[in-house]
């Protein structure tokens, strides 16, 4: 199967982690990532004035290079995938801002939000099947007692993203059950890390942070894991003392396919 | 623009009914950021309802909002709490010299590991 | 031809402020037929009504067109007018220039226009009635009540009363519903089971009253006066006869660990068991997905120990047919799933528990004994957070909860923290809640009394998330009055969670071909006047099944809809209507097509010999309609294709004149 992948610009710098473990998974479970050619950056978060063009315009042209290849579009950090789909449902029910994002790129054909998005999760759900994955990995994470850490951006607004229940989550539950760890459920998961106000009011950030690593301990985890690098850098910095990782730093060592090389 | 033409667009730019609130608190029982903020959730869709627009636009709140959308996603009335306060900012910072956060600012406010991310998402919130 | 007189009603300001009438009773006089044309303020009043009939004397009247409200509203009092006059009822028609015309109008020259319209409509209808006579047809002086919670105990038990047999159908294996499970009733402070389960008493010992315990309607046929129920008994797997209700089975029975649905799981039963002591009928049941023996063919204890011999593995569901007069839903309602709302993590720890989860846990027969302590490690929690309006009063475009209030939930909340503080003084009670919501007779006293008297907390503001930590709740909230976040570390959130109807009330509704509301509450014959009737003829509502309602305003609602119950049952004839179906038997090919879309079982054929032109007979299979089992719905009509079937008084000839007036 072949999907197009929006990278983003943390995973190709101080993310590379998340994006080198999501090619390899991939790869091991039959899934070629290509990349879209001159990516641009989403802009890290989604801006809900309907009177904002300009920002949107970089998740537009990856979602139409997508939709012209009848590829779906696979993301993997959670606000590039927050700020994508955002953008692709605004394309797809606002005709106003739809109609001055067409003029604005004057393209051919334009755009209506046919591209199909998946964050690496669910396309790991719903197109690969979390069976597969239990059956490829070689390396099950046996005993491992892990929190799923979702943040904002995966599951909210639910109205657009359409993930899971954006109260009670199970997507990346179910993917620690296919790599054979056990996940841990805590009320926090779904809770905000604090994000950008890290910049603005750290000590926001490191209040919420606190909340959320106590509160997934007090559930008895051992470690957290992550698909964005702002939530992970939120946590680490605010002294969390159990590991934190990207999710798919534990799919490519469940499907012992971690140390390989890239091609 | 005068307090009415101020709620229009604020209306206009965010889609938002703050004629649809109960008043129920929900947004702000459930904000982490509420601690931070002189003007909470509620009181963004309240006082925007009454045309209080000024002290709003003048508000440091404006910069406290993480854009969670816990209020939005558990307003039990749709009010969408969150979408007032990006508009409200866009208006402040849209003002000529009013961005709350510059290029300048950006360097001492590093560290090594600080993702790209934070500073591409920092800088669209706050600056224009 | 006919001599047509068409009164044109001002309805007040209702229609003439948007019509000019005037100009429609102008319009009319010209019209084929029409001898007299005339308008008044109120044409239903006494004045107006004299107006008609002496125009029916004085220009010899054969039909009348009244130009007013909806025929719903005043068709029948113009029919008796006109029948006071000495005109035949069904010679009256009604243009609805209200509702269909001047209230959704704003322009007076379109409302005027539009109503010209559709009296020529009417005017071209009338020209072609036919006077008709309304056959009449016997009732069977049964009642069924749906529902055996206080809703239909109490319909029953007045019902009963009044000499008329009654059946309650309910699905569970006990009567009395939700008030069975509560602990104290407001205002009052009642233990409901002291004031409830006498009534289940009375129902099982009154003579006029059957219970169908463990039952549900199959199937409805028939109409007002004449219903055909089907009503099917589940298998329980004890003779319900010869079961003596000693308990003896459930003691003895090995499997224990079933959850108990009676106390909404936090306990266990057996697989054999009998709901509650006081239940009704005291007749065990076999869960079949429990039990050994139904399961595996293994056990049988239960058998060997029942000294009434009423243990019976094979017993099956039986279906038992009768006839009622008259049908009460009384179907109720039950508090919505959590599973949307888990901000409050009732998923995600036992200490977070819905509001009829509290009353089992204070009720003395309980999981507990009535005594208060915590799900999780049966401590008695020191702070208790209760939370008001968990899916009720959403917003549809919130897509999660009811639209609705859900009522009840101000005062039970009121009523439980009230009692903790009584019993437990030393626990802090906090009611999170956006508006108190108290008008009923001594209930804003009773809140004010939890406030001033019993010292809980009442805060304006709504819990916003709940976050089990340790043996903790943590609690966020807003305290809008106070301008702040609160955090309360709790041992207990209490959630009231909105009511919706039980899920049998939609199958049940298509049954009865009663109509609901977007949220399945059952839709009353008419809101403010007609409120215990459905406007499907011969059923009734009683309770929660056409809306969330308290003990005190079900039992009156159960009350009203028995006494209508005995209005009709009282009679020995129902007079029909006439306007049903015919068949023109030269048309008729035979065909079934109508036999099979009446709804009410109204057509038959038959074989009838036939006098052919060439003199000959011949034996034709012709349709034949049951004027006393038609309802007009007019089904066959449209479906019979050779044109035999038509409607009495609302022909195809009819029709198509008025759409010709209509359109010309």
């Amino acid at each position: 199967m072949k999907v197009s992948y929006f990278p983003g610009c943390t995973l190709k710098n101080k993310a590379k982690d998340l994006d080198a473990y999501a090619y390899k998974s991939a790869a091991a479970l039959g899934v070629t990532l290509e990349e879209i050619e001159n990516w641009q950056c989403c802009g890290g978060v989604f801006t809900t004035a309907r009177d904002e063009v300009a920002t949107k315009l970089s998740s537009v042209r990856a979602l139409k290079e997508a939709a012209d290849k009848d590829q779906p579009l696979i993301t993997v950090c959670s606000a590039c995938h927050n700020v994508i789909k955002q953008t692709n449902h605004a394309m797809q029910t606002d005709k106003e801002f739809a109609n001055k994002v067409n003029r604005y790129m004057a393209c051919e054909k334009s755009y209506a939000g046919e591209a199909q998005v998946y964050h690496y999760l669910e396309m790991l759900r719903d197109l690969v099947g979390f069976d597969t994955i239990k059956a490829k990995v070689t390396n099950a994470l046996k005993g491992k007692k892990i929190a799923a850490y979702y943040g904002c951006l995966l599951l909210r607004p639910n109205r657009v993203m359409q993930m899971d229940d954006p109260e009670n989550p199970t997507i990346m539950e179910d993917f620690i059950k296919a790599i054979g760890a056990t996940p841990v459920v805590y009320a926090k998961r779904n809770e905000c890390c604090g994000a950008y106000i890290a910049m603005e009011s750290p000590a926001l950030a490191e209040k919420s942070s606190n909340a959320i690593v106590q509160n997934a301990k007090a559930a008895g985890a051992e470690m957290i894991i992550t698909a964005c690098p702002l939530c992970r850098y939120n946590l680490i910095k605010n002294g969390a003392d159990i590991p934190v990782v990207y999710f798919t730093e534990l799919l490519a060592e469940a499907l012992g396919v971690k140390e390989d090389t890239n091609e | 623009m005068n307090n009415q033409n101020l709620k229009e667009e604020i209306l206009r730019m965010s889609g938002v009914h703050p004629e649809k609130c109960m008043r129920c608190g929900k947004c702000s029982g459930t904000c982490p950021a509420y601690s931070e903020m002189e003007y909470h959730p509620h009181q963004f869709v309240s006082m925007v309802d009454n045309g209080e627009i000024e002290p709003l636009l003048n508000s440091e709140s404006l910069y406290k909002c993480l854009s969670c959308f816990a209020c939005i996603e558990r307003c039990p009335r749709g009010v969408e709490p969150a979408k007032l306060v990006e508009a409200i900012r866009l208006i402040a910072i849209r003002r000529q010299g009013a961005n709350h956060m510059t290029a300048n600012d950006v360097p001492a406010l590093l560290d090594a590991d600080i993702p790209q991310q934070a500073i591409v998402s920092a800088f669209r919130k706050y600056s224009k | 031809m006919q001599r047509v007189g068409v009164f044109v009603c001002w309805c007040g300001s209702n229609i003439a402020g948007t019509v000019d009438v005037q100009a429609v009773s102008d319009a009319l006089k010209n019209e084929p037929g029409v001898v007299f044309s005339t308008n008044y303020q109120y044409m239903c009043s006494q004045a107006g009504q004299d107006i008609i009939k002496n125009a029916i004397a004085e220009y010899k009247l054969t039909g009348i067109v009244v130009c007013s409200c909806s025929p719903r509203m005043h068709e029948a009092t113009f029919r008796k007018t006109a029948a006071a006059a000495g005109l035949n009822p069904y010679m009256v028609e009604i243009a609805n220039i209200r509702e269909q015309c001047s209230w959704v109008h704003k322009d007076i020259l379109t409302g005027t226009e539009k109503a010209i319209i559709l009296g020529k409509a009417a005017v071209a209808k009338v020209n072609l009635n036919a006077p008709l006579t309304p056959g009449e047809t016997p009732v069977t002086k049964r009642a069924l009540v749906i529902g055996g919670g206080i809703a239909g105990i109490q319909t029953a038990l007045d019902i009963a009363d009044a000499g008329f047999p009654v059946d309650i159908v309910e699905k569970n294996p006990t009567i009395g519903g939700k008030m069975a499970q509560l602990d104290k009733t407001f205002p009052t402070l009642d233990c409901a089971a002291c004031i409830l389960t006498p009534k289940m008493v009375d129902v099982a010992q009154n003579e006029n009253i059957r219970i169908f315990s463990f039952s549900e309607v199959a199937k409805i046929k028939g109409f007002v006066g004449n219903f055909d129920v089907t009503i099917k008994k589940k298998a329980r797997y004890v003779k319900e006869e010869l079961c003596t209700g000693c308990g003896a089975c459930t003691e003895k029975c090995p499997m224990k660990k079933v959850p108990n649905e009676f106390n909404l799981g936090m306990d266990t039963r057996s697989a054999i068991y009998i709901p509650f002591a006081q239940a009704v009928p005291k007749v065990a049941r076999i869960d079949p997905d429990a039990c050994n023996m139904l399961k595996k063919g293994k056990c049988g204890i239960c058998s060997k120990v029942c000294a009434a011999g009423a243990i019976d593995y094979t017993q099956k569901d039986q279906y038992i047919e009768e006839k009622y007069g008259a049908i009460v839903v009384a179907t109720g309602f039950n508090p919505i799933s959590m599973d949307k709302f888990d901000e409050f993590a009732y998923s995600q720890s036992k200490d977070v528990i819905t509001s009829l989860e509290f009353e089992r846990l204070t009720n003395a027969a309980g999981p507990t004994a009535g005594k208060l302590l915590r799900p999780s490690d049966h401590k008695h929690p020191h702070t208790i957070v209760f939370v008001q309006c968990v899916g009720s009063r959403c917003d549809s475009c919130a897509e999660k909860g009811k639209e609705y209030c859900s009522k009840i939930c101000c005062m039970y909340t009121a009523k439980h923290a009230m009692l903790t503080r009584d019993k437990y003084p030393d626990t802090e009670v906090y009611v999170f809640y956006i508006d108190v919501r108290t008008p009923g007779k001594n209930f804003d006293e009773f809140y004010r009394r939890a406030v001033e008297e019993y010292g809980v907390k009442y805060i304006k503001g709504m819990v916003g998330k709940v976050t089990p930590e340790g043996d903790k709740l943590k609690v966020q909230a807003s305290d809008l009055l106070a301008n702040r976040q609160l955090q309360i570390d709790a041992d207990l959130v209490v959630l009231a969670a909105a009511i919706e109807p039980d899920k049998s009330a939609r199958p049940l509704a298509t049954m009865l071909t009663a109509s609901m509301d977007t949220n399945d509450f059952f839709t009353e014959a008419h809101p403010k006047l007609r409120p215990v009737e459905s406007p499907t003829a011969g059923v009734f509502l009683s309770g929660a099944c056409q809306g969330p309602k308290d003990i005190p305003e079900t039992v009156s609602q159960a009350g009203a809809a028995a006494s209508k119950v005995i209005g009709l049952l009282a009679k020995d004839k129902l007079t029909g209507n006439p306007c049903v179906a015919h068949s023109d038997e030269m048309m008729c090919n035979g065909c079934s097509t109508c036999e099979r879309v009446c709804p009410y079982g109204a057509i038959t054929y038959e074989d009838k010999e036939f006098r052919m032109p060439d003199r000959t007979t011949k034996i034709r299979r012709v349709a034949s309609v049951n004027p006393a089992v038609c309802q007009g719905c007019g089904a066959c009509t449209v479906a019979c294709p050779s044109g035999a079937m038509d409607l009495k008084g609302f022909a195809s000839a009819q029709i198509m004149a008025e759409v010709d007036a209509i359109c010309k």
